[in-house]
């Protein structure tokens, strides 16, 4: 697709070329800088804050901050809309106590912008961020922070000179992964009426039928995908001084009573504006609007989504636990390109894919009909392409680098010396797998099943493209809401994907 | 004799028997029209003839679709909300003749295909919403561009089809340079960059964030009996344009026959069905669009807005400007 992408020069490319595209570019460059940056501004104090002080309700805030990432962003959009509007209750709330009689009395921020979706984004996407730095921070060599404090730095200048290069990997990492989520958006921003190279390569694909064109859209969208790849792979390069156990002996910054209250409220701003407000919002509306009919549809869509989820779940993580294995117990040389290609399609919008998918099945089918017809069967019809194989296919490319990188973490967990024991002893290559090292991997996997579950229940582009007849899910049923300004009816289904999303952070934090 | 046509009748029972085994009474849908608008429908078709209704609901993309799955495509009828995009299945030849005396006794000849590939089951008329504040006002189309209306114009986005067609249509009357003019005069006049729906608009009204903004009719009727919104469209009048001159345009939702259907009897029972007067009234009942069969009222809420003079302009003319008026958009950067 990409090759395709660089050759074509059609007279539409050119046209968008002089019209539009400029625009889309730039707001897609614009989103992306923005999205990352508030992401940062939001989890690495979160992390810090977390990690290294007793600041009050510590225990709680761990966990709290990660529930943002059940929410899908599209849905928080939608709900901070609603209040933020004109017609919304906090700006009704403001005319009334000020006075004030029209729009033109009195300034308040417009949420329908690239500023507001880049916010709206960030709330749900800095979890990565926190997450990922805070285990950074958690788990560096303690050795090292109490030599530089030995050598007399001061417990901040000890912090800022040698902990936070030191997290500087794990930072870029979940500035990557923020980066690839922002440019795989799709709902956010087309409801924010944000045009970004995503939507435009579903419109010019749909609205002016010109694949080859949506193709070379693709492909630039595809070079800023390349950027966050490599940017992450030069990140990981550095990652080193580092345990991998978490460790227990960190030395927490006593704060002052003024600094409790400072930090304990940013991290709980956070926690009530990506999680507690929204789903208070959903809960009302889901309250007000529920139907025994809308329960119905929520039966069978949920139902639908479940199948989806599951199988792509059940399939992904199979598939990185035969990738990780294989990269671990073999010494060739090409042992981890399997594994490092399978994880590149997280980087992949479902947009994108979609198209990828009835690239490749839409021939296929096509060339087994031909065959059962040649031996004068009755055609199988499109059993690839249009059926729920094409999404999940889609959602395991999608998705394999989660899992991926959850199992890989795991297996790194396994001394080597547990590879050869069991061969010492005589006991077989496989034997050995099933009984040692499963087992120990048992969590792992089952986190890896959890998250990539729960991606697929979220994810919308793809599903929506490629869906079979008879065939909604929740996230598509709530988008179809959405665009019709009518999610209260959705409500219900939105709590259940929240509700869903939450599994995993629970069984995360209770591991821990 | 006796004997001859009872062998007959064995013969022919024999003969059909398999094939109407195989074919599970079933008829698949792609569908542009929302879940909601055709669901009740089909559950009365399924009611009545036994015949299950399978479909996919699409917001873009089905002439694309079709033409990848091309003689193996599930699809046997199509379902629409405007004209371009039927016009544009004929034009890639996905869309299969459907001789029918039924739908060509329901359907006037202005509201389908010549060459009976595609058929209209409704109309709506694409109307200018004005707030109550503003009083009664007679409007054209083309007054959305003047710049006494600055910053109080609402829109959805620019591409949609529906304002695809109404720029169409606006080609058609004025040429693409005085059109372009037009959509840079309207872009310069709206209160936000064009997003959301077309109730979204009337809500933005509702909000006092604009005074004006292009609709269909019958979200109208939508809102009025939606608990939220009918506080938005009870701030409203809707307008019927051009009411002077060429008169309001309109648009069609239609029905066509895929090309490869492969269950094109049922398609057909299918289609049909949708002309009839049953499924035409609840078109207009429930949907609150305006019926094609001659015969069938529209509902009273409907009724209570009035008659109208519609443009004359050939769907097809509409249509063939579709092209020219999406780049229009692009180029007035409409939508940006």
């Amino acid at each position: 697709m990409l090759t395709s992408g660089i050759f074509v020069s059609s007279e539409l490319f050119s046209h968008l070329w002089q019209s539009v595209l400029p625009t889309y570019i730039s707001n897609t460059l614009i989103l992306a800088v923005l999205v990352v940056f508030i992401a940062l501004l939001f989890g690495v104090p979160c992390a810090i804050i977390i990690s290294q002080t007793n600041v009050v309700g510590r225990r709680y805030l761990r966990w709290l901050l990660m529930l943002p990432l059940a929410m899908p962003a599209y849905l928080v959009a939608y709900l901070y809309t609603d209040l933020f509007d004109y017609a919304g209750p906090v700006q009704r709330a403001l005319r009334a106590y000020f006075q004030w009689q029209s729009p033109s009395d009195y300034w308040f921020f417009d949420i329908r912008t690239i500023t507001g979706a880049a916010i709206m984004l960030a709330l749900v996407l800095f979890p990565y961020v926190y997450m990922l730095v805070r285990t950074a921070f958690e788990c560096q060599d303690q050795q090292l922070l109490r030599a530089s404090r030995s050598l007399g730095y001061s417990f901040s200048k000890s912090f800022i000179k040698v902990a936070l290069p030191l997290a500087r990997p794990a930072i870029a990492i979940a500035a990557s992964l923020v980066l690839m989520e922002t440019l795989a958006d799709f709902a956010t921003v087309q409801y924010f009426a944000v045009n970004t190279l995503t939507t435009a390569i579903y419109d010019t694909w749909l609205e002016y039928g010109d694949l080859s064109t949506a193709n070379a859209l693709a492909s630039i969208l595809m070079l800023f995908v390349l950027f966050a790849v490599v940017a992450e792979q030069k990140a990981r390069a550095g990652h080193r001084h580092q345990s991998n156990r978490p460790n227990n002996h960190i030395q927490l910054r006593q704060l002052s009573t003024g600094q409790h209250l400072l930090f304990a409220g940013y991290c709980w701003l956070l926690v009530l504006a990506g999680f507690v407000i929204p789903c208070l919002l959903l809960v009302q509306m889901a309250i007000d609007y529920a139907t025994l009919t809308q329960l119905q549809q929520l039966l069978s869509s949920g139902l639908n989504s479940v199948k989806v989820s599951v199988f792509t779940a059940t399939i992904t993580t199979l598939i990185a636990l035969l990738l990780v294995l294989f990269n671990r117990l073999h010494s060739h040389t090409w042992r981890k390109y399997p594994l490092q290609i399978s994880g590149v399609g997280y980087a992949i919008p479902g947009t994108v894919l979609a198209m990828a998918m009835l690239a490749t099945f839409g021939p296929l089918d096509h060339w087994l009909n031909d065959l059962a017809k040649a031996l004068s069967f009755s055609g199988p019809g499109l059993l690839l392409s249009g059926s729920i194989f094409a999404i999940v296919f889609a959602l395991v490319v999608r998705f394999a680098a989660i899992a991926n990188g959850t199992i890989q973490s795991g297996v790194e967990q396994i001394p080597a010396s547990l590879d050869i024991a069991p061969a010492s002893l005589g006991v077989g290559l496989g034997r050995s797998l099933l009984k040692v090292h499963l087992p120990i991997l048992k969590s792992s996997i089952f986190v890896a099943w959890l998250l990539v579950f729960v991606e697929a229940m979220k994810e919308l582009p793809a599903v929506l493209l490629l869906r079979p007849f008879n065939f909604d899910t929740l996230s598509t049923q709530i988008y179809q809401l959405i665009s019709d300004e009518q999610l209260e009816r959705g409500a219900l289904g939105a709590l259940l994907i929240v509700l869903f999303g939450l599994l995993p952070i629970i069984y995360l934090n209770k591991r821990e | 004799m006796l004997n001859t046509s009872l062998l007959k009748k064995i013969v022919l029972t024999c003969l059909l028997l398999p094939s109407i085994v195989a074919q599970a009474a079933e008829v698949n849908v792609y569908s542009y029209r929302q879940p909601f608008l055709v669901k009740p429908l089909f559950d009365v078709f399924s009611k009545e003839t036994g015949i299950k209704v399978n479909v996919v609901f699409a917001k873009k993309g089905m002439a694309e679709r079709l033409k990848r799955e091309g003689e193996y495509s599930p699809a046997d009828v199509l379902l629409t909300t405007d004209i371009s995009r039927l016009v544009e299945l004929q034009a890639n030849q996905l869309l299969q003749p459907v001789e029918s005396a039924v739908i060509e006794q329901a359907v006037p000849a202005q509201f389908q295909a010549t060459d009976n590939t595609w058929f209209a089951l409704t109309t709506r008329v694409r109307n200018i919403y004005s707030a109550k504040r503003l009083g009664e006002v007679a409007l054209n189309y083309e007054d959305l561009a003047d710049p006494k209306y600055k910053g109080r114009v609402c829109t959805r986005s620019g591409k949609h089809p529906y304002n695809v067609a109404l720029v169409a249509s606006m080609i058609a009357e004025h040429g693409e340079e005085e059109t372009l003019q037009w959509l840079k005069g309207l872009k310069a006049n709206l209160a936000r960059k064009p997003q959301g729906s077309d109730r979204g608009q009337v809500q933005a009204i509702h909000q006092n964030l604009c005074d004006l903004s292009l609709g269909n009719s019958y979200y109208f009727g939508k809102m009025l009996k939606d608990n939220k919104q009918k506080v938005w469209a009870d701030a409203v009048n809707i307008n019927f344009p051009n009411q002077n001159n060429r008169g309001a345009h309109v648009n069609i939702s239609g029905v066509a026959m895929a090309k490869y259907a492969p269950n094109k009897d049922n398609a057909l029972k299918l289609m049909e069905f949708l002309v009839s007067a049953k499924a035409q009234q609840m078109y207009a009942e429930t949907n609150m669009e305006y019926p094609v069969r001659v015969g069938v009222p529209v509902s009273a809420l409907v009724a209570s807005w009035g008659t109208f003079k519609a443009d004359e302009l050939s769907l097809a003319e509409i249509a063939k400007h579709r092209k020219a008026a999406i780049k229009l958009i692009d180029q007035a950067k409409f939508d940006l």
